[in-house]
């Protein structure tokens, strides 16, 4: 099961990134989790939010460019060693991961966002592994 | 000291005399032996007998970049390629190369007008030049080189690219003089400073040319090196380095008009203008053999002074560059146009065509900046895969212009768009 996440392109100049964030929360479309990857030049703000289709549409109207990408989250234990055991698995398989980020909730339960070199075959080792993908809006209902 | 006394110091009248039985000549010439011309003469009723004097230059049709890329390679050369011994090429304003080629004779020439320039500077036998042009498909090096070797100065082809081996072999060497692009000179004289080897050189004069510079920076590398600078002009399409040479009262660049004669435009009319006022240069090759031009629009704006010069020269002088016509931009010394880039994005599809160039000089040396947008279907997730994008777009580029560009993804519709003439050059170089 794959989750949509929202990419937006921001070049590196200042207040916009909170303009982005601006356009989100007046859409009332609440962010789960983010990462930003950033260059010299410009930055990829990566979202899980609980609408990405209506986020990716207000950011258009508002000339932002962004794209919406399927990414595994995957439900691990809130304990040490979870995360690694994890990785071991698709390791194990020769995926490359592209990119990671996490958020924790407050339970035992954390998760992890994850973007694989191949993300079906990901999807299959996790399943045939018996570790939870959940989507977006499973996510907004924690 | 002047090279050649006779042909730079004749009288006016002199000059006219001789500028208009070469001009006959060219003409007869070029109706024979170079189709686009005798056509372009056919269209408009003109014979060659109708010149005989260099006051019918105007009846004459000029000649534009243009023509020589609708006639790639080859087809302005006026004799076969078993008498061309040598083939520039300088940057065409799209995709392809102006491509010019040189007899022997032409090849003498060259040297003839370098050599006088040279000694405008004060160099002589006795000097040891680095030329610190590119040699290569380039006039610079290679016309620079031809010169200074005509008038018998040790010549040093140190061509492009490395300032180090430049400056130790300058003090090493004992170099008198130096032939470069201006602000790769400031850049030297920079590098000299950090080495601490300033007060060790011998250099005295540098002859620059190759892109447009200003009177203050004259002034700049003069005070830091110690040393008289001279500025050159030429372009590949008329010779090379070695068209225009100011002398050491600097009241504007002597024109070797013997050779090639020149004339100032209305930028409307294209109508010639009185002296001393300001229009686009234009010149025809007057004993050129290999490629004669007719009227060749430079697209360079100057005026002319034809009053004898108090260095004892009587040759025409045009004043230092006052811009450019079309939007020609001059980086590290190579000519840029914005349809290049604009040619050489059509070819990235992940691209939209807009851009934006910024030329700007950060320690002396041109820096180029352009901006690109992604296409919407191209926008991507990965970082790897912009940086793959940025590199790819900067090798493009390169390939184009022959220059290494830095290439900046920009976030999509900022750039300007086209509303009639869009700009798409901010240069912060202040050249004119």
């Amino acid at each position: 099961m794959f989750a949509k996440q929202l990419t937006v392109f921001i070049e590196n100049r200042s207040g916009r990134l909170s303009e982005v964030l601006h356009v989100l929360k007046e859409n009332n479309v609440n962010i789960l989790s983010l990462s930003l990857a950033d260059t010299t030049e410009f930055g990829l703000l990566r979202l899980i939010v609980d609408n990405a289709a209506l986020g990716k549409e207000k950011l258009s109207e508002n000339g932002f460019s962004s794209l919406l990408s399927d990414v595994s989250i995957i439900k691990i234990p809130h304990e040490v060693g979870s995360l690694q055991s994890l990785l071991k698995i698709i390791d194990n398989n020769g995926v490359n991961i592209e990119y990671m980020y996490g958020l924790s909730i407050e339970s035992d339960e954390a998760y992890v966002v994850l973007k694989a070199s191949d993300i079906v075959k990901v999807d299959e080792i996790l399943t045939a592994n018996g570790v939870h993908t959940i989507t977006c809006e499973e996510l907004a209902n924690i | 000291m002047i090279w050649n006394e006779t042909k730079e110091c004749m009288s006016r009248d002199q000059m006219s005399a001789l500028q208009s039985a070469r001009l006959v000549k060219l003409v007869d010439y070029v109706y024979h032996n170079v189709e686009f011309y005798r056509k372009k003469m056919q269209s408009i009723d003109l014979m060659p007998a109708d010149i005989k004097s260099i006051e019918d230059i105007t009846k004459l049709p000029f000649t534009t970049k243009d023509d020589l890329r609708d006639n790639y390679p080859f087809g302005l050369f006026a004799v076969p390629n078993t008498e061309i011994v040598r083939i520039h090429a300088s940057s065409g304003t799209t995709g392809k190369a102006t491509v010019v080629g040189y007899t022997r004779y032409d090849l003498d020439i060259w040297a003839e007008c370098v050599a006088r320039c040279l000694s405008m500077a004060g160099v002589g036998k006795d000097d040891i030049i680095q030329i610190a042009y590119g040699y290569g498909l380039f006039t610079g090096g290679l016309g620079a080189h031809g010169g200074a070797e005509k008038i018998g100065a040790t010549v040093v082809p140190m061509s492009t690219g490395n300032s180090k081996k430049l400056t130790t072999m300058m003090v090493d060497f004992g170099a008198t003089a130096i032939a470069c692009t201006p602000s790769y000179l400031l850049h030297i004289s920079e590098v000299l400073a950090s080495e601490g080897l300033l007060d060790r050189i011998k250099l005295k004069a540098a002859i620059c040319g190759a892109e447009p510079w200003t009177e203050k920076m004259r002034n700049e590398i003069e005070t830091k090196l110690n040393i008289k600078a001279y500025d050159i002009y030429g372009l590949s399409e008329i010779m090379g380095p070695g068209v225009a040479c100011d002398c050491e009262f600097h009241k504007g660049l002597h024109v070797c008009e013997d050779h090639f004669y020149p004339e100032i435009l209305d930028t409307t009319t294209l109508s010639p203008v009185a002296e001393g006022v300001t229009g686009e240069l234009a010149f025809t090759t007057l004993t050129k053999e290999g490629i004669p031009l007719i009227r060749y629009r430079t697209k360079d704006l100057t005026s002319i002074d034809r009053t004898p010069c108090e260095c004892g020269r009587t040759s025409a002088r045009i004043s230092r560059f006052k811009g450019r016509v079309d939007d020609m931009l001059i980086i590290r010394g190579v000519n840029v146009f914005p349809s290049q880039i604009e040619a050489a994005l059509i070819e990235v599809e992940e691209v939209t065509p807009h851009y934006m160039m910024i030329v700007d000089r950060v320690n002396n040396l041109d820096t180029l900046e352009v901006q690109v947008e992604v296409d919407q279907k191209y926008y991507t997730d990965e970082i790897r895969a912009i940086e793959a994008l940025t590199k790819k777009i900067a090798h493009v580029i390169q390939q184009a212009l022959g220059i290494n560009a830095k290439v900046k993804i920009v976030e999509p519709q900022t750039l300007v768009r086209s509303e009639g003439k869009a700009v798409h050059v901010i240069d912060k170089r202040k050249l004119y």
